[in-house]
């Protein structure tokens, strides 16, 4: 939304957000680190099964998060979203079927209703979120704090701060089970990642939100429908956190309002360090994928060592900074080497 | 009328004044404590730590930055503190010396981090938050701390005083300190060069560039400054529950930088008073401490505080939206 | 009057193997209205750098101000002596008042504390000098374009200049805006004010400025006293080469009528506008900034409804609500600011040309085809010979004149009827500027109907069939451009 000029900075110039190839090797760098440090222990299918258990939460929530930053904005409401769907349909799961017990015909109808209920409800709250920004005209910033808020707050009124629990055993394979092995959330997450990406790259609806990303005037003077392409940026987003709130309810076996708090700036993090351009029209799908791979082998690895969690957030932290002094660094050399 | 309010440069602080004068006329009837002084000096200590906080935020917004590790910094500094004081004694006065100082130092990276890389604040931020945060707790493994000096029990008031029904009041310190921050960032934002040219930055940093301002030391002032008010605050939280729990404070940083917007800074820079942050924060506390007077219960607070926060943004935008991009011409009659 | 007050020798500068600067000499004498002219990427806004001290030249220059050698020229340096310069942009801050603009900015270096009192007696006093009056407690945003420059023009003074560059300052000026600030400037000259006009055009500024400094490629062409030279001369001095104004040829309205519009009005905008527009016609319409005419042409586009009045085309009366309307009508429309909105500078050039037609190259499941979407950039890539590195090179690294080519191929794509040409040179070296007109005259040869909405007069005059005045929102008269001179036409739009 910025004017145009502001938009001729150094990094939109050369591509923005990170490099492939930087991540890349940052993540066998890392991997093969962690087999040094760890002898026998971190090479193994449990490690990495472990791995594909736990990324797809954060996977799809920063999907979420990076849909929007392509359009120069920031959906600060994902959490609370998520949180919102994972409630409405834990309440309707735990109305309806009785937890632990298998699940006739009639109990698989009422699961599809709980979760097309909560889906539902998600895809409801991105469209908030989009009439918001695009028809109103409020910074994304500051309407998705404001949702963020009352979201939370409806929440919180809904549950009275209880927890929801207790789901049948069929709900919980999505957040445990696998399928010929692969864990049945990397599936949905590998699934939901490629559906995006195609949409964001073979869409005409995809190109154009680059374009607004870059140019929002611009755009909507050849003729693109600026307002229905963001309002339908936020809707993806509100349904990708939806998927992100079943994977996690299953996981968890319940629901409750604040959950996953500390995922929502962890998710701006992952996605500029997968390449996305905070100012907007830059950004790929498989750089947010490696981003998110870094992110959880550092996990993964920290852990197996021993170490801390919270000391991982506070690397999880400096790999940022790291990368992006990287590009910056890497930037203005390019630059000189360019006008030489 | 209307459309002099409309271009009066004070024209959001005039707006929220009626707002506040409206619900404050509605609670005084609606309940009998909202008007007495106990309820008054309640609130006041209750909000000192958002307020001090705020009025770091409104700088920061001011200059056309954003910090969300402000938090973090806040921990940070009341667990220095903390550790100091209770292994090393000391007073109240040096209790505020470490935590400022550890708050300007954690400052002072945020500024060079942010004018050196220069990747949008609320990314490095953020960034910056992850990794003060994460570092805390990872070295003190989380504990809480309960042990601290006698002396820091005693919370000094300035002055306290007896009403005729037996009941005492005090203005205690941390009431003192939010208004003496208040106070002294209005002079900062009105009266001072760097206030002046904080604006300028804000409203247009090509042009600070050129008019020769020293960019990165304004950058270091803003966000020193921010670590400061967040040492302060966190010392002043401190005193107010008597313990430090290292997840008392992080998580909060959206809700300041809310009470900051509703005060009328804007996101992007160049805007904002601080008799409108002021005024920000007194709307959510009033809104907070009117509706547990009323009876309303606690879950109910949140959804009021995020409906305000949502209409008034858009009320904002589409206004803003309605008055620009008009074009004028004199057409000859 | 004829001592120096600034003195450059031997000015070279290297911006990375690229030489912006090659050996100029440059001097101002006290109190005269100088003008630097030269193309874009001549050197004249590097040589403005140098002297306000933001860049410094290669060493062996030799820079004097007031008779004095400075030998390491800063932004603080320059402004201490006397030097202020005044950006095409203003470089004001919006969200302060007339008063803090005018008299804070100074102020702030001095001290810690600011002395509002101060600061409003220096705004008023710099106001004064120049005969202006503007309330000093309007914020700078809610100002017009004009005010906003008078503003600029008393910051500098509050700072005592002795010399005053101004860059491209009538770029965004009526002419009776630009009438005051010459004015303006002239009774500087009588306070013994320099003042440097730095203009990549022969502009109305050169009425009343004494010599004129041509630069081409990072070489200074020469000092000229300003009568003698024209435009023409001027052309050839900034370009080195002989650019012919050929005229449009071929007879105006023997095409069927394509466009017609009737009794046009828009509140604020401009009032009861008929024309028509037939096909393979070049209609220019002429007019300043602030007639109407950028206003009109979003109408036509669908991006500013009007109130009243209508439009048929081919007969066919057209609604036009948005300019995706206009865009599925056949009229397309290239705008005046390309940065803003013309291009999405910083994504490649492929996306930039098919944006409009993304709708026609999906394939199965409605995904783009992207067999067709190269294909679409190819074809008009090439057909209108665009020079591009590669196609998913950004467009912001396209020369200004490859970059407009961009504009028109995203347009061509989706085969218009009507195109409307809002001042499609602005920013464009003479010599591509030639290339854009040759491919007007090919598109209206084809049978597109064309409006050229353009202030510059020998472009409209050179490049239409028929030549519509605006003026105040109103379209006051109707040429035939072949029986019109430049002097004739020129003189009709600046009718006050």
């Amino acid at each position: 939304m910025t004017d145009g000029g502001a938009r001729f900075d150094l990094r939109n110039l050369l591509g923005g957000g990170s490099d492939i190839r930087t991540l890349a090797m940052l993540l066998v760098v890392l991997m093969g680190a962690f087999a040094v440090l760890l002898p026998g222990e971190f090479l193994r299918a449990a490690t990495f099964q472990a791995m594909a258990f736990q990324l797809p939460e954060l996977g799809l929530l920063a999907l979420a998060m990076a849909v929007t930053m392509l359009t120069g904005g920031i959906n600060l409401s994902i959490i609370a979203t998520a949180n919102m769907c994972g409630i409405v349909t834990a309440a309707i799961l735990t109305r309806t079927v009785p937890g632990d017990v298998a699940v006739g015909a009639a109990g698989a109808g009422y699961i599809l209703l709980a979760m097309t209920a909560g889906l539902v409800t998600s895809l409801l709250l991105g469209l908030l979120n989009g009439f918001i920004v695009a028809y109103l005209g409020v910074s994304p910033i500051l309407a998705t704090l404001g949702t963020m808020t009352l979201i939370d707050g409806i929440a919180v009124v809904l549950t009275k701060g209880r927890v929801i629990s207790g789901f049948p055993r069929a709900v919980l394979a999505i957040g445990n089970g696998d399928v010929l092995g692969f864990p049945v959330p990397m599936v949905i997450f590998l699934t939901t990642a490629l559906a995006v990406g195609v949409l964001l790259n073979r869409t005409p609806w995809g190109v154009s939100v680059y374009m607004i990303g870059s140019n929002q005037t611009a755009t909507e003077f050849s003729g693109v429908r600026v307002r229905s392409v963001l309002m339908r940026v936020y809707m993806l987003s509100g349904i990708l956190c939806g998927l992100a709130s079943l994977v996690m309810i299953s996981r968890f076996n319940s629901a409750k309002s604040g959950y996953a708090a500390s995922y929502l700036l962890v998710t701006v993090l992952a996605s500029v360090l997968g390449g996305v351009d905070p100012g907007g029209g830059f950004g790929r799908v498989p750089g947010l994928i490696l981003a998110l791979s870094i992110l959880q082998v550092v996990s993964s690895g920290l852990n197996l060592l021993g170490v801390s969690s919270h000391l991982t957030v506070a690397l999880w932290g400096g790999i940022i900074i790291f990368i992006t002094s990287l590009n910056l660094l890497r930037s203005s050399r390019r630059l000189s080497k360019r006008s030489a | 009328m209307w459309r002099r309010l409309r271009t009066h440069p004070q024209r959001n602080e005039i707006f929220l004044s009626f707002i506040i004068a409206a619900l404050s006329v509605y609670l005084g009837l609606a309940t009998r404590e909202f008007f007495s002084l106990e309820n008054l000096l309640d609130v006041l200590l209750s909000y000192s730590f958002l307020g001090i906080m705020s009025a770091g935020m409104l700088v920061v917004l001011i200059s056309g930055g954003i910090d969300i590790s402000f938090t973090a910094i806040a921990t940070v500094a009341q667990y220095t503190m903390s550790l100091i004081i209770i292994n090393y004694g000391g007073n109240l006065l040096l209790a505020f010396l470490i935590a400022g100082a550890v708050g300007i130092f954690l400052g002072s990276v945020n500024g060079f981090l942010i004018h050196y890389l220069k990747v949008p604040a609320i990314i490095i931020t953020i960034a910056t938050l992850n990794v003060f945060y994460g570092l805390l707790i990872a070295v003190t493994k989380g504990r809480w701390i309960y042990a601290f000096p006698t002396w820091f029990y005693r919370v000094p008031s300035l002055f306290s005083f007896t009403t005729a029904d037996g009941t005492e009041y005090a203005v205690t310190l941390p009431i003192v300190l939010l208004v003496a921050v208040f106070v002294s960032t209005a002079f900062l934002l009105r009266r001072t060069a760097v206030g002046r040219m904080l604006y300028a930055l804000g409203g247009n940093q090509e042009a600070a560039v050129r008019m020769g301002y020293n960019i990165l030391r304004l950058r270091l002032f803003v966000y020193c400054f921010m670590g400061l008010l967040a040492g302060v605050a966190s010392v002043v939280q401190a005193e107010i529950v008597q313990t430090v729990a290292p997840n008392s404070i992080v998580g909060r940083e959206l809700e300041v930088l809310a009470a900051v917007v509703l005060g009328g800074a804007s996101i992007t820079g160049g805007t904002g008073t601080l008799p409108g942050t002021v005024l920000g924060v007194s709307l959510v506390a009033m809104m907070h401490n009117g509706l547990t007077l009323m009876g309303v219960s606690s879950y109910w607070h949140q959804v009021f505080v995020g409906a305000v926060i949502v209409i008034s943004v858009s009320v904002t935008a589409w206004s803003q939206r309605a008055g620009r991009g008009r074009h004028r011409v004199e057409i000859e009659v | 009057m004829d001592e120096c007050i600034l003195e450059m020798r031997h000015i070279s500068k290297n911006f990375g193997g690229v030489q912006a600067l090659k050996d100029v000499q440059f001097s101002l004498k006290r109190g005269e209205i100088h003008c630097l002219v030269g193309e874009n990427g001549s050197g004249k806004s590097t040589l403005i750098k140098i002297i306000s001290g933001v860049i410094s030249p290669e060493p062996g220059a030799h820079i004097a101000i007031q008779g004095h050698h400075v030998a390491h020229l800063t932004p603080g340096e320059s402004i201490a002596r006397g030097i202020q310069v005044i950006y095409q942009d203003l470089s004001l801050f919006p969200n302060l008042t007339v008063a803090e603009n005018i008299g804070g900015t100074r102020h702030l270096r001095e001290g810690l504390l600011v002395n509002w009192r101060k600061v409003r007696s220096v705004a008023t006093e710099a106001m004064t000098k120049i005969g202006v009056r503007l309330d000093p407690d309007r914020l700078v945003r809610d100002l017009s374009i004009a005010d906003r420059q008078i503003v600029a023009i008393c910051r500098a003074l509050a700072f005592d200049a002795k010399l005053v560059i101004m860059d491209e300052p009538t770029a965004s000026l009526t002419r009776t805006e630009v009438n005051a600030l010459l004015e303006v400037v002239q009774d500087l000259q009588r306070k013994e004010i320099t003042t440097l006009f730095v203009s990549h055009r022969l502009d109305e500024v050169i009425e009343i400025a004494q010599r004129v400094t041509i630069l081409r490629d990072g070489e200074k062409v020469g000092v000229f006293p300003v009568d003698e030279l024209d435009n023409q001369k001027l052309a050839l001095l900034m370009t080195g080469k002989k650019i012919s104004y050929a005229r449009i040829a071929g007879p105006s309205d023997t095409g069927d009528v394509l466009l017609e519009v009737k009794g046009l009005s828009k509140e604020s905008n401009y009032r009861d506008i008929s024309f028509t527009l037939h096909r393979g016609e070049v209609l220019g319409i002429i007019g300043l900034l602030g007639s109407g005419r950028t206003e009109l042409a979003l109408s036509l586009f669908g991006m500013n409804p009007p109130d009243w009045g209508q439009v048929l085309l081919e007969g066919k009366p057209l609604s036009l609500r948005s300019n995706r309307d206009a865009i599925v009508s056949g009229i397309a429309y290239v705008p005046e600011d390309r940065i803003g909105q013309g291009l999405v500078m910083p994504q490649p050039v492929t996306d930039n040309v098919v944006v409009t037609v993304m709708k026609r190259l999906c394939g199965r499941l409605g995904l783009l085809d992207l067999q067709k979407r190269r294909d679409t950039a190819t074809e008009w890539v090439q057909g209108l010979g665009i020079k591009i590195p590669s196609y998913e090179a950004p467009v912001q690294t396209l020369s200004g004149g490859n970059q407009q080519r961009v504009v028109l191929a995203k347009w061509m794509a989706t085969e218009p009827r009507v195109l409307i040409l809002d001042s499609p040179t602005v920013g464009i070296d003479v010599a591509a500027k030639s290339g854009i007109y040759d491919l007007i005259r090919k598109l209206a040869s084809s049978g597109i109907g064309i409006i050229l909405i353009s202030d510059e007069v020998p472009e409209v005059l050179h490049n239409s069939h028929r030549v519509l005045i605006m003026r105040k929102g109103r379209i006051v008269e109707t040429l035939d451009a072949s029986q019109t001179t430049e002097k004739e036409l020129s003189r009709k739009i600046h009718v006050a």
